[in-house]
């Protein structure tokens, strides 16, 4: 008999959950989600290190009533490409896609270029535009630096 | 086809024939630069060079262009003195000066600078090098000079010699010799290769690429020896520096063996890579390509101002 999946977390009545994240991700994930800013009564659950078919280990993270903003997705789709999003309303999934990365992605990470005119305080965000995409290299649309270590410049 | 209007950030914004038309428009300036003719075809136009970090060649060159042309300059030389400057944002000194000129020449300690200043301004901005980042115009002259010694771009050996990883001439250069079919041979200090992301990027345009690890026989069949400066910031220790400028060093002995139509270039000034004794020899462009500079500015200058004539 199979054993009943996924049912260590309690389900939400609204809310995003986030599925397939690559094994350990999930706390970038959180980050970039962004606990603080919740309403206090949401309940933010993880599930860390779940048997996955398609990934063997995988990360899981649900959020009640929040939907993720455009710019939060992008920064998802960088850290964790293999994600599916799924919006819940009334306990049911109504809407699931895949998280993918848009030809430029702005604001998202800072450039690696310590010299690059964007880390020297001027009125412009960050941008960059996709080298490579599997694995994912981003190219600064200023300075031309690539960067792959998408990790430790996350905004 | 026409640069009138338009930013030049970088060589990769222009095609092969958008560079071949401003060679074509370079050669016929020379004697406007040399002073053999007049043409004040810029005549009323008035053009911000902003020199956000200090260099003075570059500079005078743009200055002496703009002028033979009959354009005015605003200039901000040195921006350590310059109150207008200290403190201010970058993109709020392009606001204001894209408001006085017709035209903005920047130069700036950081790399990406020129394109964030294309964004703020609403007239043409010309990058004069930002930081390690890129500096068009210097690979234009670059090609006019080959293009002056060889008639052609086409099918020649170009031997990149010295600092290949820090040197931001050499990387555009690159590109640029690649978009012309040459045959790129590059030689280096281990420590100081072309970066991976440029070879890949050359590799992706079909370009010619070859190493090679000996001097002598790397020069002997070359049609152009670019020599880079090779800077003591970038080895550990005093001997290492001397011992790898030593091995690079360009004299008569070197160019012994090479073909006669060989030019020698360097992007000067130069730090001792190439010895004096071969100022005088045939193969020495590099006095040439500084002049150069003047007509091909001239020529970019009077495109990108929609200048009658260009
Ligand atoms: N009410 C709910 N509360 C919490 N999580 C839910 C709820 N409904 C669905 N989910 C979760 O949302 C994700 C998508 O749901 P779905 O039913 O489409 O899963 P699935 O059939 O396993 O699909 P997939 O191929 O994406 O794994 C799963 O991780 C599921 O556990
Ligand atoms: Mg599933
Ligand atoms: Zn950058």
């Amino acid at each position: 008999m199979a054993a009943p999946r996924e049912l260590k977390i309690t389900p939400i009545k609204n809310g995003t959950v986030i599925d397939h994240i690559g094994n350990g991700l999930s706390l970038e994930v959180l980050r970039i989600i962004g606990v603080n800013e919740l309403d206090k009564d949401s309940t933010v659950s993880v599930a860390l290190h779940v048997r996955s078919q398609k990934m063997g280990w995988k990360d899981i993270v649900k959020v009640e009533n929040m939907e993720l903003s455009p710019r939060k997705v992008n920064a998802i789709a960088l850290i964790a490409p293999t994600a599916t999003i799924s919006i819940i309303r009334d306990y049911k999934v109504r809407e699931k896609r895949t998280v993918d990365l848009p030809e430029h992605i702005v604001g998202v990470a800072r450039c690696p270029n310590p010299n690059c005119i964007t880390n020297r305080g001027e009125p412009v965000e960050s941008e960059f535009e996709v080298a490579r995409r599997r694995p994912v290299v981003l190219r600064c649309i200023y300075c031309e630096r690539q960067m792959d270590d998408f990790l430790e410049h996350l905004i | 086809m026409s640069l009138k209007g338009r930013d030049l950030i970088s060589i990769r914004d222009l095609s092969r024939e958008e560079i071949e038309e401003v060679l074509k428009v370079a050669h016929r300036m020379i004697p406007i630069a040399e002073g053999s003719k007049i043409d004040r075809r810029l005549d009323g136009t008035l053009l911000a060079l902003a020199f956000l970090e200090p260099s003075t060649r570059t500079r005078l060159s743009f200055e002496t262009a703009a002028q033979r042309l009959g354009a005015r300059c605003i200039t901000i030389a040195d921006p350590t003195t310059s109150s207008v400057v200290k403190g201010e944002t970058l993109s709020d000194t392009i606001r204001m000066l894209s408001n006085y000129a017709d035209a903005i020449v920047l130069r700036h300690p950081n790399e990406g600078a020129a394109r964030l200043a294309a964004q703020t301004s609403d007239k043409p901005v010309i990058n004069a090098g930002d930081g390690a980042g890129q500096h068009p115009t210097q690979t234009l002259l670059d090609l006019a000079t080959i293009q002056e010694a060889h008639g052609t771009l086409n099918g020649l050996r170009v031997v990149l010699l010295g600092d290949l990883r820090y040197g931001r001439t050499v990387h555009s250069l690159a590109h640029a010799l690649a978009l012309f079919g040459a045959e790129i041979v590059l030689i280096s200090p281990p420590t100081l290769k072309l970066p991976d992301e440029v070879t890949e990027h050359l590799d992706q345009m079909g370009a010619k690429v070859r190493e090679e690890d000996q001097l002598h026989r790397a020069v002997r069949d070359a049609d152009v020896l670019y020599v880079t400066r090779i800077q003591k910031e970038r080895f550990g220790d005093e001997t290492e520096y001397a011992k790898v400028a030593g091995s690079y060093r360009i004299d008569n002995a070197v160019l012994a063996g090479a073909k006669q139509r060989l030019i020698v270039m360097h992007p000067l000034p130069r730090l001792g890579e190439i010895a004096p004794e071969v100022d005088g020899s045939p193969h020495a462009a590099y006095f040439r390509q500084a002049f150069l500079g003047v007509p091909v500015r001239m020529a970019l200058l009077s495109m990108i101002l929609g200048a009658k004539g260009s």
